[in-house]
């Protein structure tokens, strides 16, 4: 009987959702302001000629073949302040460009339970917008920017002051950062590919307990930059590709309690480049073709590199100053000469990951000209030997003498 | 002259010198093939050999093979050849052989195990810098009578180019280090043709870390058409200048 009632009760609410057909011509803000609670809009294939929608009440919009709503370069296409409105299937394109009021594809002010799904943005200034908002969903959207310079254009997938949301399987291309979180907590991204964007690929302040999951960040400006965090987890991430004169892998600023395993990072000109981070641990990440695998400042602490591989790294590690308070153990290094005597795969010498050329490069950059000349071979290896110049400390005590199986 | 270069050559072939260089090459050649996992590590150790023994090889043997010609020399210059065909016959046949060690040396292991752009660029090098090195060991024997003197000086020119230069410029970079030094450390490679050579290998083997600011200089003037026409100009004046010096002394000496 109970279930009968239940039954009933969703019948009824199915009735009461109205499905709202829209084809090419049609005004959707029409459709939006006749639209009771709850009902489903669909669009047509076609082109809307429409901008600055405003949506205030639960409503779902679904496009029937990947409808166009073209902005013609004014304002925001959708703003929308509102508990459970959903975005399926659309593709929006050319918004205006404006710094002063963030002009987006869909912006979201306020709301709740929302989603955004299998949209394609183009030439848009920012792409999905997000204030104050909770319970998000963002998933399988393509956003593509053709903007030549960083000014020209903004952020990708956009969270200020948001929580408990979902980020997963998005595409976002040529924009200014391709994820940009603020004051976002207790957020998942995952399995995105952010690549191309003209500065971060991925860049948050301030937001703590996130976990960033099996995303690609490839080819970024800058490549990824975090700053003010703690407690985030960065699990099987590849990093790569991030190649210029400031350009990292990961740029870990003030970065605290936070784990960083299973990521790649590949010919980056630095890997990882950390400053002011505490107590963060680093396991199972390869670095491989990248010019500095690891820049650790001196103001890091507590930190603990723990059974990563190291190989092709033009310097494995640099620093700037002697003093050393993280702990690097169970490694493998390329570079590595020592020897294992009593078979337990781990070298029975210790091994010294800052060469002394390393120093001097990090002193003078112009000295980087000198790499590989037989002088400076010469030289790393006096090093190696009465170490006087490198950090006593940087010192992984327990090398491996075979790479981890880490793919 | 090509009669002239021609028993040079066979000369050089009936010392067993040329025989046991390919030989090494070939030898140092298969050992880092099998040594190393991928191309690029083959190239970074094939750089070496080529900065260091191949320019080492070329100014001793030039020298020596210089010296112990010299006897067929002053025979050939007092029959009614020119000099000049005299002197360019005994330098070619040297390079020709030092080159042919070096292509045959590698381009074996190569042909079977494969090759990339980056170490094609390295066996022109490597070619390069014999040529440069064996004019540069055939100045220091027409500039003196004695064998063993000779040899000192190529000696000291390998010595020169390949650890005290660097040291010198590494001293002037540490101690000036406080202006842009860029162009500097540019103008300062064009004088030494081996790390000229380093150099145009670095842009191919680290382009990573050289992707830092003063990497990115040094890789915008080394990857643009401009920069690969005036290094290539650079090597060979390298190439010329010393054996056109050699050859002028030649002319004029008193054997």
């Amino acid at each position: 009987m109970k279930a009968l009632i239940i039954l009933f009760f969703l019948l009824n609410t199915t009735a009461w959702a109205e499905t709202i057909r829209l084809k090419p011509g049609d005004s959707i803000k029409d459709a939006v302001e006749r639209a009771a609670i709850g009902d489903i809009i669909t669009l047509s294939a076609g082109e809307y000629l429409e901008h600055d929608i405003i949506i205030r009440k639960p409503l779902t919009l679904i496009g029937e073949g990947m409808p166009v709503i073209n902005g013609r370069d004014q304002g925001d296409v959708f703003i929308v302040a509102g508990e459970n409105i959903h975005f399926n299937g659309l593709r929006i394109i050319n918004t205006g460009r404006s710094n002063i009021d963030d002009s987006a594809a869909i912006k979201f002010y306020d709301s709740k339970n929302c989603s955004v799904e299998n949209i394609e943005l183009e030439n848009t200034f920012f792409g999905l917008h997000f204030s104050n908002s909770s319970n998000l969903t963002i998933k399988n959207n393509k956003l593509f920017s053709e903007a030549e310079r960083e000014y020209q254009t903004g952020n990708g997938i956009h969270l200020w002051k948001c929580k408990d949301s979902l980020i997963e399987g998005n595409d976002v291309k040529g924009h200014r950062d391709g994820i940009y979180l603020e004051f976002v907590t207790n957020t998942i991204s995952q399995n995105n590919i952010i690549h191309e964007n003209k500065r971060y690929g991925l860049h948050f302040m301030f937001s703590h307990n996130n976990s960033y999951i099996k995303n690609t960040f490839r080819k970024n400006g800058a490549g990824v930059a975090v700053m003010y965090t703690r407690n985030v987890i960065m699990k099987d991430n590849i990093f790569e590709e991030n190649e210029g004169a400031s350009s990292y892998g990961i740029l870990l600023k003030d970065i605290s309690d936070s784990e960083v395993t299973g990521n790649i990072f590949r010919k980056n000109t630095i890997g990882i480049y950390m400053e002011g981070s505490s107590r963060t641990i680093f396991k199972n990440n390869s670095f491989t073709n990248n010019g500095w695998a690891l820049k650790l400042m001196a103001s890091c602490d507590n930190n603990t590199f723990e059974a990563n591989n190291f190989s092709a790294n033009t310097f494995d590690i640099s620093t700037n100053g002697s003093v050393v308070l993280n702990t690097l153990k169970d490694n493998y290094w390329d570079k590595y000469e020592g020897y294992d005597l009593n078979k337990d795969k781990v070298g029975d010498i210790p091994y010294r990951p800052i060469s002394l050329f390393s120093v001097i490069v990090e002193k003078i950059p112009s000295a980087v000209i000198l790499w590989r000349s037989f002088l400076v071979t010469l030289l790393d290896r006096m090093e190696k030997i009465i170490p006087a110049i490198t950090p006593e400390n940087m010192i992984d005590n327990s090398p491996k003498m075979k790479p981890y199986d880490l793919s | 002259m090509f009669k002239l270069l021609k028993y040079s050559l066979y000369d050089i072939l009936k010392s067993r010198f040329a025989i046991l260089y390919t030989i090494f090459m070939v030898l140092v050649a298969v050992s880092i093939y099998q040594v190393s996992e991928d191309l690029s590590k083959v190239s970074l150790s094939l750089l070496n050999i080529m900065l260091m023994i191949v320019p080492l090889i070329a100014a001793v043997f030039a020298t020596t093979h210089f010296f112990n010609n010299l006897e067929f020399t002053e025979l050939m210059l007092a029959q009614p050849v020119k000099r000049r065909n005299v002197f360019l016959s005994q330098i070619l046949a040297v390079i020709i052989m030092l080159s042919a060690a070096i292509v045959i040396g590698f381009g074996i292991p190569m042909l079977i195990w494969g090759a990339d752009e980056s170490i094609l660029i390295l066996l022109a090098i490597g070619i390069a810098l014999s040529i440069v090195f064996a004019g540069l060991a055939f100045l220091a024997s027409v500039m003196t009578r004695d064998k063993a003197k000779a040899i000192g000086i190529s000696l000291s020119f390998w010595i020169y180019f390949s650890l005290i230069y660097d040291g010198f410029v590494l001293y002037l970079i540490y101690s000036l280090s406080d202006f842009p030094l860029e162009k500097t450390t540019l103008g300062l490679v064009f004088l030494n043709p081996v790390d000229l050579g380093r150099i145009i290998m670095l842009m191919k083997l680290d382009i990573s870390t050289l992707m830092g600011y003063t990497g990115a200089f040094f890789q915008n003037f080394f990857g643009s058409a401009q920069g690969i026409l005036l290094s290539s100009f650079i090597l060979l004046i390298w190439m010329s200048w010393p054996v056109a010096t050699a050859m002028r002394i030649f002319k004029r000496k008193d054997f």
